[in-house]
């Protein structure tokens, strides 16, 4: 699947037939897509679909076995100074270094990319933006879980790069650092930085992300606009509380797609199942209805669609 | 949050030229000197005492024996040769225990995401490493110093001696890093190559006091050749000429650092 623009000067990250196997496992299979510049984007996938194989690749820790990327025009392997000067990446694993203060580790970091003294007034607007200012003189090895993802977010943008990747920033991490982490993101997004994201939590992704790739099995499933893609499958939900007992008619028990505290949902294709033919059904089935309730289908009922995943990644909205 | 907006504009190159790549080198540098000196009790002081403690156990030990060399005492010919092998054992241990120690926290990837050559992740731990051994040695030699005189023949001899086999280790010290998964792996480098060739090369005796077999030995432990090149520094007096130790201290430095480069440009075991 190639959905590569032609407008090569609007590419933010270029990714072009990346193919990665470790022994017999194919994690990335002949995977192609661009990002556009300034874009908010967002990689979905069940655990070891092979996002974080591509995002490794992307930010130089694992070499693939073919394929290509560029970031903005710099490719990763033969112009690899620029490319990474160019993106920041926060991983998802919560790694530091115990030897540094928050302060030295960010400075350290700046320096590697080639960021000197001119940097340290960005590193204090991190600082502060981050809500890390009165941990500034705080050995990493003493910072919580929580606060050393913030480090992790400041140290993956001390060089200000124009494409920030997040892998997961948000894995583990309490709702302030969440609010501020996205607040801060949607600045920089809003000032031009492409920001590519992969969550969990898809309902970030959906309030976040402009265009979305689901990625499956090392494979793009799809890669669409956010708005295209929750409207890519034509259906929705009807949950029904009956006031009597009964059984469901018989045309409507494939429509089932689940039962939770005595209320039924079924999921009804819009061409197909009229919520008029649903409660004809039911009357001449002489059954009464107690409550109903409509809902649109969200992103992460497109993605278990597309992906047959049943253990359904963790959402972050608590009841529907 | 779905809005149009417009894209920046492409960074120009002078952008890109504006960041100095010597910075980072400095910074790596600066970095792996910061580490060592956050820990000095460990990475300073102990080796500095065990090696003062050898000296003091060792010069009493062999008190009154006849001098190793015409006119030089014993504990003044065991300085040089413990100096050095502080040295080795030292440049070898900061840059494997800090890479291994990276490795194994899982922060090596900053140093991997960043635009940061192999010929500079090499000069940098080099450069420490060798900060590291200069400091060691420093404080080493002013200790000795109180107690034995000791004469310096061949200044120039020395610093070569001291920045080629402390070189030699410290990127000996990167390959075992490199090649080390855990603390095990590095363990087996210290306890069965560095340790054994420290300690058998020629630090506690002149080699012409081995058996035929044990003598012949000696001169294929690189080992011997910095120690003795070093002794030479001070004394004028060597087992080998100046000049066979300074090109196996030389040829030691460039075969390793060729194998180093090589595993740092492949991104061996480093980049998966």
């Amino acid at each position: 699947m190639n959905t590569c623009s032609p407008d090569a000067g609007n590419v933010a990250l270029r990714i072009d037939g990346l193919r990665k196997s470790y022994g017999k496992v194919q994690a990335l299979d002949g995977v192609s897509f661009d990002i556009r510049r300034g874009e908010f984007f967002g990689l979905l996938g069940p655990n070891g679909a092979g996002k974080s194989t591509l995002i490794n690749i992307i930010a130089s820790l694992v070499r693939a076995d073919q394929g290509s990327i560029g970031v903005l025009g710099h490719d990763t392997v033969r112009d690899w100074r620029s490319a990474r000067r160019l993106i920041g990446v926060v991983p998802q694993e919560l790694v530091f270094d115990p030897f540094f203060k928050v302060l030295d580790m960010l400075r350290i970091q700046a320096g590697y990319y080639g960021c000197g003294r001119e940097a340290w007034p960005w590193i204090d607007e991190l600082l502060s933006r981050l809500d890390l200012a009165d941990k500034r003189n705080s050995p990493m090895r003493a910072l919580s879980g929580g606060m050393k993802r913030r480090v992790l977010i400041a140290q993956a943008l001390v060089h200000r790069p124009p494409v920030v990747i997040l892998d997961e920033p948000t894995a583990g991490v309490d709702v302030e650092l969440r609010r501020t982490l996205w607040t801060f993101m949607n600045e920089l997004h809003a000032k031009g930085t492409t920001v590519v994201l992969t969550t969990h939590y898809l309902e970030e992704a959906q309030d976040l992300c402009e265009r979305i790739a689901i990625i499956d099995k090392g494979r793009v499933r799809v890669i669409e606009t956010t708005p295209q893609l929750l409207n890519r499958h034509p259906f929705r939900f009807l949950r029904l509380k009956l006031a009597n007992s009964g059984q469901l008619p018989e045309a409507l028990r494939p429509l089932v797609a689940g039962e939770k505290d005595g209320s039924i949902e079924l999921r009804l294709e819009r061409d197909k199942h009229p919520i008029s033919g649903v409660f004809a059904a039911l009357r001449a089935a002489g059954l009464d209805l107690e409550d109903v309730h409509t809902r649109e289908p969200d992103l992460e009922d497109i993605f278990i669609e597309l992906t047959h995943d049943h253990s359904r990644p963790a959402a972050n909205g608590g009841a529907r | 949050m779905n809005r149009e907006k417009q894209p920046t504009l492409p960074l120009a190159d002078a952008e890109l030229a504006r960041f100095s790549d010597r910075v980072g080198f400095f910074t790596l540098t600066q970095k792996e000197i910061k580490r060592f000196w956050s820990v000095l009790g460990q990475t300073v002081t102990a080796p500095v005492i065990t090696s003062l403690l050898y000296l003091l156990v060792f010069a009493q030990a062999m008190k009154g024996r006849a001098p190793v060399y015409p006119g030089v005492d014993y504990t003044a010919f065991l300085v040089p040769g413990l100096v050095m092998m502080t040295v080795i054992q030292n440049a070898f241990a900061n840059s494997s225990s800090s890479l291994t120690q990276s490795k194994i926290m899982g922060n090596l990837v900053f140093l991997l995401m960043a635009p940061l050559g192999a010929w500079e992740w090499f000069a940098a731990y080099v450069a420490a490493a060798l900060v590291r051994a200069a400091l060691v040695a420093v404080v080493m030699l002013a200790v000795a110093l109180l107690f034995v005189p000791l004469p310096l023949h061949a200044p120039l001899a020395l610093l070569g001696m001291f920045l080629l086999s402390g070189a030699s280790l410290a990127v000996l010290g990167l390959i075992a890093g490199i090649v080390a998964n855990k603390f095990d792996h590095l363990a087996a480098f210290t306890n069965f190559l560095i340790t054994p060739l420290s300690f058998l090369s020629g630090v506690f005796y002149s080699v012409h006091a081995l058996p035929p077999f044990w003598y012949a030995a000696s001169h294929f432990n690189p080992f011997f050749y910095m120690i003795d090149g070093f002794r030479y520094g001070f004394f004028g007096q060597a087992d080998v000429p100046i000049w066979l130790s300074l090109l196996w201290a030389a040829s030691c430095l460039a075969v390793l650092s060729v194998i180093c480069l090589w595993m740092l440009m492949t991104g061996y075991k480093l980049r998966r």
